[in-house]
């Protein structure tokens, strides 16, 4: 009897398993489904890049491609090579036009792809950078810097995207950010000639001064070959400890640690638009955001300590 | 480049002459232009006679070149020229299509001056104006220079013509006079260079550039001419279809294979192109466009007639693509097949 009943109750346990396996063959299919839904989403995503079914607005920006090839392909340096750490994301509005003003380096300037990548991930935005026009003179950069957002650095282009309510990105400094050497590392260049002051003050929006640490230290350029960047026609030819001695390996970044902090927005309310064409308020205005990032570069670089580790 | 007070044809087209009428948009705009009973007389003078009907349009075999289309302005007491000879297509050698842009232009507008009718003037005049280069503002308005000013072609050209009609404006203020630029026509009656590489077996395009372009509808572009001439629109204005296209995408859309070349190789094709008969080839302000391309601000336009082109640029595109019965592709059917197949599974 108590054979029979050992006997009937692992029977009765079976019977209670069953229904627990049934229940995980239902789960099965279920769980084939999220591979099954990107296999044809992917398929999806390709037929409409092969049929031309996306959008493009007047800047050639294509928000698809952008987040779902050029973003994805920089968040691997952002978040394993760079581990960048963000700090001030309460200052950027969320909507409406406004300025970020940052400062530029790295030789290389992979600073722009990194903000935009933060500004996409944590803002849940795009950011609409301005790039010096040599970047549009080069084939492949060019294109792909028009469908990632980026325009050409020129008052009209970004009035008309602040216009458009857009979060745009400006590196007052340009080339004599990106290019300085090793040896300047976070000392701030001149600001251009305050055009950014001026857009601001035309399209009425705030400026947000921001900090990039650690783009300094990816490419340490500790010479530059004239000639050679003169026969190239580029602004500099950097040499780096690894560029060009390692070959190809050269190009690859130091894995430097980053943060990028924003601070307080500045608000142009005070002035309105007529101050832009006041050449003393655009000067007094560039040198304060200056002094600003300034200060926040110190401020960040502190807080950050060793450069690599 | 004064706003009208009103809209109204205060100064209402009676007698018009359409110049380049053998030509596409000629015939259309005189056909459009006659069935408006307002309207007593359209003259239509080209140098070679038209192919197609022109219905009650008074058909004039006169070269704009010459002081004779004086004559035909005088006696006929025409009160609004349309000047839609600019030819932007490469038809014969440079210097003479030179020729027919700019001293036919100089002519006509001389004819002009001279007149005690004259009213009104519309001018067809090209977006080639802004040039094309890297440095190029993203969108161009009306009130833009050029950055890199077109040094060649049809497109220095029009920069020409819009200079004499300048000079014209100022010497007779009391002309209402509306310069129209135009993005490149697409439909299924345009023939042009752009429409001509768009239909190559393979098209070829510049290695590592990717152009935004704009189209406007043939029928837009009609529209727009019609409201220029019975209405009054002074000022220069873009004419473009909302939206832009990169060129990649356009050529993926029509189906088209395409294979990147590098530049110099992109010129060299379009040298050989030039020089072998029956084709045309791609001339260098094509060149440039298909490199750089060019994007322009349509709000003047918008708000003055207070109307939107009825095509997009995508629609117009769309619309060519389908009269011109192109359309997809090998690996589109493949990629369907292997979808269904999948969602089947």
């Amino acid at each position: 009897m108590n054979a029979q009943l050992h006997d009937e109750q692992p029977a009765e346990r079976g019977a209670r398993v069953i229904p627990l396996n049934a229940a995980r063959q239902d789960e099965e299919p279920a769980e084939r489904h999220p591979l099954e839904r990107r296999v044809a989403a992917g398929l999806a995503f390709l037929r409409r890049r092969l049929a031309g079914e996306y959008e493009v607005d007047e800047f050639g920006f294509d928000p698809e491609l952008n987040r779902n090839v050029l973003l994805p392909a920089a968040r691997v340096l952002y978040e394993r090579w760079f581990r960048v750490e963000l700090a001030g994301t309460e200052h950027v509005p969320r909507k409406g036009g406004a300025l970020i003003v940052a400062n530029h380096s790295g030789t290389v300037p992979l600073d722009g792809i990194m903000l935009s990548v933060a500004v996409h991930d944590h803002l849940e935005r795009d950011l609409r950078l301005l790039g010096a026009d040599l970047i549009y003179q080069v084939p492949v950069l060019g294109h792909l810097s028009r469908k990632a957002g980026h325009t050409l650095a020129s008052p009209a282009d970004a009035a008309r995207l602040l216009a458009k309510d857009e979060l745009v990105g400006v590196f007052p400094e340009g080339f004599k950010g990106v290019g300085k050497p090793f040896g300047e590392r976070y000392q701030l260049q001149r600001f251009g000639r305050g055009g950014f002051v001026e857009t601001a003050l035309r399209a009425n929006v705030p400026i947000i001064p921001c900090a990039i640490v650690g783009a300094e230290e990816i490419y340490p350029k500790i010479a530059d070959l004239r000639p050679l960047a003169r026969l190239l026609g580029v602004p500099y030819f950097p040499v780096t400890p690894t560029f060009p001695w390692l070959g190809p390996a050269g190009l690859l970044p130091l894995p430097s640690k980053w943060m990028i902090a924003f601070g307080e927005p500045m608000p142009l309310d005070d002035y309105g638009p007529e101050a832009a064409d006041d050449p003393m308020t655009v000067f007094n205005l560039t040198d304060h955001v200056r002094e600003t990032v300034q200060q926040m570069l110190y401020d960040t670089l502190l807080r950050r300590g060793p450069a690599f580790f | 480049m004064g706003r009208t007070v009103s809209s109204m044809p205060s100064t209402a087209a009676r007698v018009v002459l359409v110049t380049g009428v053998s030509r596409f948009l000629g015939a259309r705009v005189a056909n459009t232009l006659q069935a408006d009973p307002r309207i007593e007389r359209v003259i239509g003078v080209d140098t070679v006679p038209p192919t197609t009907s022109l219905g009650r349009t008074e058909f004039v075999r006169v070269d704009i070149r010459t002081p004779s289309i004086a004559k035909v302005i005088s006696s006929a007491e025409v009160d609004t020229v349309v000047h839609l000879n600019l030819v932007t297509a490469p038809s014969g050698p440079r210097s003479r299509v030179k020729e027919l842009n700019v001293i036919g232009t100089m002519q006509l507008l001389a004819a002009c001056q001279r007149s005690p009718d004259m009213r009104k003037l519309v001018v067809r005049s090209s977006a080639a104006v802004y040039g094309s280069s890297p440095m190029d503002p993203a969108v161009f308005a009306e009130r833009d220079e050029p950055v890199e000013p077109p040094t060649s072609g049809y497109a220095k050209d029009a920069v020409e013509v819009e200079g004499y009609v300048r000079g014209l404006q100022r010497r007779r203020s009391d002309l209402t006079v509306s310069v129209l630029r135009f993005v490149n026509f697409l439909g299924p009656g345009v023939d042009s260079p752009l429409t001509r590489y768009l239909r190559m077996p393979v098209v070829p395009t510049v290695l590592g550039f990717d152009p935004r372009l704009q189209f406007v509808h043939e029928d837009d572009g009609i529209e727009v001419l019609r409201r220029m001439t019975v209405e009054d629109h002074p000022g220069c204005f873009n004419v473009a279809g909302d939206g832009v296209l990169l060129l990649s995408q356009a050529l993926r859309r029509a189906g088209r294979s395409f294979v990147p070349v590098p530049a110099p190789s992109f010129a060299a094709l379009g040298d050989a192109g030039r020089r072998f008969a029956g084709m045309s080839g791609f001339s260098p302000e094509l060149q440039r466009l298909l490199t750089y391309g060019r994007v322009v601000d349509t709000t003047a336009l918008v708000n003055e007639l207070a109307w939107r082109p009825k095509y997009g640029s995508e629609a117009a595109f769309a619309d060519f693509v389908s009269a011109r019965g192109l359309g997809r592709t090998v690996p589109m059917a493949l990629l369907d097949r292997l979808t269904t197949v999948l969602g089947r599974e």
